[in-house]
């Protein structure tokens, strides 16, 4: 139950930024810094109305164990899933040089 | 960027394992052979026309909902039950995110610190000329995630590093992966590759005998990451690792895991540090190369997966599936064994061919123990030696081989012939009736073609002949061998035998 305001620093920003694949000028970080700090805030003033008793919780449903049967269902055509992709070839879809190693 | 060195100072292994402990974590990914993907229906089969197996979930396109796939949740458990793990009673996907085109979604749906099973360990054993051993591995954990895309890239060469772009293909994103990883391995000293080899290939015989996968390395229906790092003798610390990926046979990791001893040996001797980084295990050269550092970039904000709920595995359930697990492979290697009637050596080559399940097979379809250990280890070895493949890659199946020793039996062909009927079957010419009808090669059973050659082999040796007419039967030999040249071979050597003896009694 955070008292003392959250703080975000440019850095920590512009680490999230490049984690997101997002290009942030000098001054966006600056401005994005505090309000970033001011929606941690909002999210852990929910902390305060939560007592012990109320579990930390993930989903909105109370359910476990929802299962699909292992059966095979037809999916897309190659050219339906291709057809959204802005370049393909070899049936394959076509993206930009990739820059840093496979996961 | 970081540095793509190849080849760099080396210390010899021996010297290498007198200054530093290594300790290993394995990490192998293993694809379920499910019908149908992790979170979808679509077909997991191999070997398909790109994008052909794809759907707007796998393609992580909007409005998509993922679905678990019930038989991967169970054959997750059944891994981790065999390899001793604890279930937890409760536990969640979560998103793995990064930024990579093999993923389409932009995460990988993964379990992060809840995985299905965890703290197990798994017994394996290792011969290095100094009679067995058995060394005990920890599993820490084996949770479910899928498989990423296939990605091609385009350049001259055909690597990411100075790719001009890259071409995906979706068919295998989403296909069920087991992850299961180690503990450090420690105190296996110079054996440490071979323990690292042992391991690999007692989890693939443990997940062939569940059925979960056909665990093809070459195909890469299994993979391994070798996780190693080395600190000074007798310390007990642990240094700095790296992992290397991209090793895709048993042979590769026991090569990758000494490759990288005798390697970080050579720096940490020549005073350096040891990054912690991603490594590629290179099969043509026999090295790891270097890839991306792995300090921050492993920040992958995982988080709970909203779009699944939570699994929470039934104890009775996870009882009726420990109840109902195979036998482990360890005991099923001694009760074949004794059923074979095999000497201690030929159980271990067989087992040390990566043959014993073909053996078996073998043997169910008919054949003989020793004549199905026979073929397997001799003729079939051979081949796939010179081929630098494993049996199971030979195009021929147990049946074939029954089938062939089935033929020598009937007296049909002998064990000459019989190589060249699993050349046909090899080259593709059909099954081994095939190849002995369309080659020609049944022995020649026509007693009368058999009478004339034997008559002219009497004819042409006539010293040969009174010898045997004299009882030094012992030169019977050379009028088989007459016989076996003029019928090419094709003729029961044990009749011709037969025949001469009666014409000289």
């Amino acid at each position: 139950m955070p008292d003392t305001p959250a703080t975000v620093s440019r850095e920590e920003v512009r680490h999230l930024a490049d984690l997101a694949r997002i290009e942030l000028s000098d001054d966006e970080l600056d401005h994005l810094a505090p309000q970033l700090a001011v929606i941690i805030d909002s999210v852990a003033s929910i902390n305060q109305v939560a007592a012990g008793d109320i579990p930390p919780t993930s989903h909105a449903l109370a359910l476990t164990n929802v299962f699909r049967e292992d059966v095979v269902r037809p999916g897309l055509t190659a050219d339906e899933a291709l057809s959204g992709a802005p370049e393909q070839e070899q049936q394959r879809f076509k993206v930009p040089r990739i820059l840093g190693d496979e996961q | 960027m970081t540095s793509t060195s190849t080849t760099g100072a080396l210390l010899a292994f021996e010297e290498a394992l007198a200054k530093f402990d290594p300790a290993m974590g394995l990490e192998v990914h293993v694809e379920l052979s499910t019908a149908s993907k992790m979170f979808c229906g679509c077909s997991t089969e191999f070997g398909h026309e790109p994008n052909t197996q794809v759907c707007p979930t796998c393609l992580g396109l909007p409005g998509s909902m993922p679905a678990v796939n019930a038989r991967a949740v169970e054959s997750a458990v059944r891994i981790g039950l065999a390899l001793n793990c604890r279930i937890a009673e409760w536990c969640r996907f979560a998103r793995k995110n990064y930024f990579y085109p093999d993923m389409p979604k932009n995460f990988q749906t993964s379990q992060y610190d809840e995985p299905i099973c965890f703290d197990g360990w798994t017994d394996v054993e290792v011969d290095a000329g100094d009679g067995p051993e058995t060394f005990r591995v920890e599993i820490e954990r084996a949770h479910m995630e899928e498989d990423t895309g296939k990605s091609l890239h385009v350049g001259t060469s055909g690597r990411i590093h100075g790719a001009d772009y890259s071409l995906v293909d979706y068919n295998r994103a989403g296909i069920p992966l087991i992850e299961i990883v180690t503990r450090p391995i420690t105190g296996a000293r110079e054996k440490a590759p071979l323990v690292a080899r042992a391991y690999v290939a007692h989890l693939r015989e443990l997940i062939l005998a569940l059925g979960v996968s056909d665990a093809r390395m070459e195909q890469g229906s299994m993979r391994c990451d070798v996780n190693l790092s080395l600190a000074p003798a007798g310390s007990g610390g642990l240094g700095t690792r790296t992992e290397t990926k991209n090793v895709n046979s048993l042979r590769s990791v026991e090569r990758a895991a000494r490759y990288e001893i005798s390697r970080q040996a050579a720096v940490l001797e020549a005073g350096g540090t040891v990054l912690q980084e991603t490594r590629h295990w290179q099969e043509d050269t026999g090295a790891t190369r270097s890839g991306r550092e792995k300090s921050d970039a492993e920040d992958y904000r995982y988080f709970p997966e909203p779009d699944l709920v939570p699994v929470a595995p039934d104890p009775a359930w996870v009882e009726k599936l420990r109840a109902g697990l195979p036998e482990p492979p360890r005991e099923r290697r001694a009760r074949l064994q004794q059923e074979w009637g095999f000497s201690d050596l030929e159980m271990r080559d067989t087992v040390g061919a990566g043959a014993l399940a073909l053996v078996e097979q073998t043997i169910a379809a008919g054949a003989a123990p020793q004549a199905a250990r026979k073929w397997w280890l001799s003729e079939l070895a051979r081949r796939s030696n010179e081929q630098g493949i494993d049996l199971t890659e030979l195009p021929i199946t147990p049946g074939h081989v029954a089938r062939i020793q089935a033929l020598v039996d009937e007296g049909a062909i002998n064990d000459k012939l019989a190589r060249q009927v699993f050349d046909g079957v090899l080259a593709g010419e059909g099954d081994p009736d095939a190849v002995v009808a369309a080659r020609g090669l049944a022995v020649v059973c026509d007693e009368g073609a058999l009478s004339g050659a034997v008559d002219r082999a009497i004819e042409a040796n006539p010293d040969v002949a009174q010898k045997i007419r004299d009882g030094k039967v012992a030169a019977a030999g050379a009028l088989i061998g007459a016989v076996m040249k003029e019928m090419r071979g094709q003729a029961d050597a044990g009749r011709v035998r037969e025949l001469i003896l009666e014409r000289l009694s």
